[in-house]
């Protein structure tokens, strides 16, 4: 059709306005800038990772009860030999009594034992020192050595304790920060990035510009939104693939896992848009976007169980926090992923999440400017 | 000038925000194939007047018709023929100049390769380079090139040369001289008044929402003088912008 004249004066070029080629033409150069914003990447990709590897690292079991053995203590001795099975417990030896009790203090370690054999009995005597720096710790220490003596203290001198564990997925501090930081990457996508663009698009009237072409309204928001799906997607998909492969995360079902979990992710990211939206249209100036956009991002970093399972909020507090798309967002992740359902599975909490979605649209189609 | 056809068509346009009359009863043609230019102070209805030519804005009464279409009716047509340089706009960010031109290809659905347009406003070294690094001057060509993609009947340019050093100025006279001889009609505005005599075929000044005055800048100059206006200083062959010109060469810089 086209010839290679460097005048297209005379060219017999058509022009064909098509709907789909021009919101393909917006999506692709979106998603062109989005992959050279620094904020967009340092927000979607590299602050989860930083989570991730910190928690990565810390190691599998999660919680860790640091044990220091009193010098002089029985060494030998079954209960001393089980605590040193016990993967939760660490010991620590070899530490004078004074350096013990100043770490006690501290609550550098949670407790302090001394066995030592009584005399003339086979028995043991079993001292331990907790510390108020460290009482929660102290109580599950309190449990295990609970269920060593139980068998133990009738019987000393067998080691051999009956104890029956069902074989379970170990549940890893992976599988709960992943989905966690995730969701929390879908959300500063959706909120911040949407923000941003669209007062900057409206404000450097590259808005304006696109009005005096053929292109519609709705083109300009789907073509931005294709490019951020497609950006949050490629950006979840490497959290997962890389927590997967470096870190252990459990993906129940292998891919199918991952595809649910893709799913999820984009609804979460058009709900998430929609506060973007909102943003761009209150926003007076640029500079007005990051506070407004951490009044809604922080409050969902904070108590939507990105970090810390919402279980362990006050109880006055876990209402506000089952209020949140984000808790919601959160949950469905981690059930599809740790403990393999299905999205039908998770339907009431999708159900909530398109709700929010409802709500948070009619809002923003009232406040978003063009111009 | 033979083939006085109108291609756009203002009867009696009136744009009101709120209290303020922006345009009271604007009426006047464009020719087809002409440089015609909007002059005036700011705040005169210049920039309104266009973007409701360019569909991008309301207004209050009248009628437009441009290439013999409504302005109410078939906008979205409109849009397909014309090109328009908006002042002060931007650009997507991000983007380097052949990535706008394909966005804005998709935008209108041209077919255009974008090498071809860069090279038409003489942009082609700056192909790789984002929008915000360029030149006063390169800024303008490039908006000028995207007013082109999707060969348009009629371009607008709402004050191309303002901050524009004055080769950078004459560069862009040639290049809109050269668009409107490949046989576009071309709208322009600008305060300066040099300017719209070596550019413009005609030119209306509009004064607080209503033209005053529209003809050929030469007849325009010709009927001051027969009223017998004398300049106060003769008039000399030169003006300090040729001494400028002369001293600093034709040549065009980045």
């Amino acid at each position: 059709m086209q010839n290679d004249t460097k005048s297209a004066k005379g060219n017999p070029e058509t022009v064909n306005f098509s709907n789909t080629k021009a919101t393909l033409a917006l999506a692709k150069a979106s998603f062109r800038s989005i992959m050279r914003s620094p904020s967009a990447v340092i927000f979607t990709l590299a602050f989860p990772l930083i989570f991730i590897l910190v928690f990565g690292f810390l190691g599998g079991g999660g919680t860790h009860i640091d044990v220091g053995i009193a010098p002089g203590s029985d060494m030998s001795n079954p209960v001393i030999g089980m605590l040193e099975q016990t993967r939760m417990i660490r010991l620590k030896k070899e530490k004078s009594k004074v350096e013990f009790d100043k770490l006690l203090e501290k609550g550098n370690i949670d407790a302090m034992i001394d066995v030592q054999r009584k005399v003339n009995s086979q028995a043991y005597s079993v001292k331990v020192v907790y510390t108020s720096a460290s009482m929660d710790k102290g109580n599950i220490l309190r449990s295990v050595l609970n269920n060593l003596f139980y068998d133990k203290s009738l019987k000393p001198t067998v080691a051999e304790i009956k104890e029956s564990t069902v074989e379970g997925r170990e549940y890893k501090t992976i599988d709960f920060i992943l989905p966690g930081q995730l969701g929390f990457s879908l959300l500063s996508t959706g909120v911040f990035g949407t923000a941003f663009v669209f007062l900057s698009l409206r404000q450097t009237l590259v808005i304006k510009r696109f009005f005096a072409t053929p292109v519609k309204r709705s083109s300009i928001v789907i073509g931005e939104a294709i490019a951020r799906i497609g950006f949050a997607l490629i950006g979840a998909l490497f959290i997962i693939v890389l927590g997967h492969f470096f870190f252990g995360f459990t993906l129940v079902h292998g891919v199918l896992t991952v595809v649910n979990m893709l799913i999820l992710a984009t609804l979460g990211v058009i709900v998430f848009m929609g506060f973007g939206f909102i943003i761009s249209g209150i926003a007076k100036s640029e500079s007005m976007v990051p506070p407004i956009s951490n009044i809604v991002t922080l409050p969902q970093f904070l108590l939507s169980g990105t970090f810390f399972s919402i279980e362990a909020f006050p109880n006055w507090l876990q209402p506000i926090s089952r209020a949140l798309p984000l808790t919601y967002l959160n949950d469905a992740m981690r059930k599809v992923a740790f403990e393999g359902l299905g999205l039908w599975d998770v339907k009431q909490q999708i159900l909530i999440l398109i709700l929010w979605g409802i709500g948070i649209y009619a809002v923003a189609v009232k406040v978003f400017k063009w111009e | 000038m033979e083939t006085r056809k109108a291609i756009i068509s203002v009867n009696n346009l009136v744009k009101n925000y709120d209290d303020f009359k922006a345009v009271q009863g604007l009426t006047f043609d464009v020719y087809e194939h002409e440089i015609f230019g909007l002059l005036g102070p700011n705040g005169a209805g210049k920039t309104t007047t266009l973007e409701i030519i360019e569909t991008l804005r309301e207004k209050t009464s009248g009628e437009i018709t441009v290439d013999g279409l409504s302005i109410d009716k078939q906008a979205q047509e409109i849009k397909q023929i014309i090109g328009v340089q908006l002042q002060a706009a931007g650009y997507y960010p991000n983007l380097n100049l052949i990535e706008l031109i394909e966005l804005f290809a998709g935008l209108y659905g041209a077919d255009i390769k974008p090498m071809a347009m860069l090279e038409k406003v003489n942009l082609q070294d700056k192909a790789k380079a984002k929008y915000k690094a360029l030149s006063g001057g390169q800024k303008q060509r490039f908006s000028i090139a995207t007013t082109l993609i999707n060969q348009p009947k009629i371009i607008f340019l709402d004050e191309p040369t303002t901050g524009l050093d004055p080769q950078a100025r004459r560069n862009l006279w040639d290049l809109i001289k050269e668009i409107r001889n490949n046989g576009t009609t071309v709208v322009i505005t600008t305060h300066y008044m040099d300017e719209a005599e070596q550019l413009c075929d005609r030119v209306a000044f509009v004064e607080r929402g209503r033209i005053i005055a529209l003809d050929t800048p030469d007849n325009l100059i010709d009927n001051l003088v027969n009223s017998g206006f004398e300049r106060k200083k003769e008039v000399k062959k030169a003006n300090l912008e040729d001494v400028f010109i002369n001293l600093t060469g034709q040549e065009w810089r980045e």
